[in-house]
């Protein structure tokens, strides 16, 4: 399936790039981001990341679909 | 709106009216201000980046459960984005409400969980010339208030 995945922040600095598709076989949006970490070498786990989906905050063990956008959010400093 | 997301000084005295209520006898209104230091580093300016279509949204979320849960008259929040200089407000929340105690509970409430739940980040830019984004992760931890950041 396909997904569109989005980084901010520190990740789009860590991934190289803003967005891109990725085709795989599916899954969750964690095992979605522990893929992109082995594209891009300097993209690190981070225990705090948050993940939307679809522009809406989810879970990261919620399975996706295929065309969901998935953001990936690093650890917040808002305020 | 209840939450909303300014690129341009945020006008304190406009938030606090739009809260203002004849039945409401306390009004509290915490500014986040730009300060001069973080963590031993002497601090020039700040970025924030803000994801607005989510931002708006769980922002909304978090004001409607300060109201539902501590049952205050009225409630918002404005946050900056872009670059900001010392001593300028980042972000403002105003709660008011008939008595103080629940105000200041869900201004605490409100500002508590923008901190933490909004895709928010924010880089500083020091004096040494270095820039770095602000990594909140041990902000997860327990007990872990954002007091000294």
């Amino acid at each position: 399936m396909k997904n569109k995945v989005r980084y901010f922040a520190l990740f789009r600095e860590q991934a190289g790039c803003d967005s891109e598709i990725i085709e795989w076989q599916g899954g969750t949006a964690a095992e979605l981001f522990r893929m992109m970490t082995e594209k891009h070498q300097d993209l690190k786990t981070e225990a705090a990341a948050l993940v939307a989906v679809n522009d809406e905050m989810s879970g990261w063990e919620t399975p996706l679909d295929d065309m969901d956008e998935v953001l990936f959010f690093p650890p917040v400093a808002g305020g | 709106m209840k939450f909303s997301v300014s690129q341009t000084a945020i006008d304190v005295e406009a938030a606090k009216k739009r809260v203002a209520d004849n039945s409401c006898g306390a009004l509290v209104v915490f500014e986040g201000w730009i300060r001069d230091h973080n963590e031993g580093q002497a601090v020039e300016r700040l970025e924030y980046e803000v994801y607005k279509p989510v931002a708006e949204k769980e922002g909304a979320r978090i004001i409607d459960e300060a109201i539902e849960k501590f049952q205050v008259s009225h409630a918002l929040c404005i946050h900056r984005e872009g670059l900001l200089e010392l001593s300028e407000v980042a972000v403002i929340v105003c709660v008011s409400s008939p008595h103080r105690g629940e105000a200041f509970d869900a201004c605490r409430y409100i500002i508590d969980n923008i901190k933490t739940r909004l895709p928010i980040w924010k880089k500083e830019h020091y004096v040494s010339g270095i820039s770095e984004w602000v990594n909140c992760e041990h902000c997860a931890a327990a007990g872990h208030s954002h007091r000294d950041h």
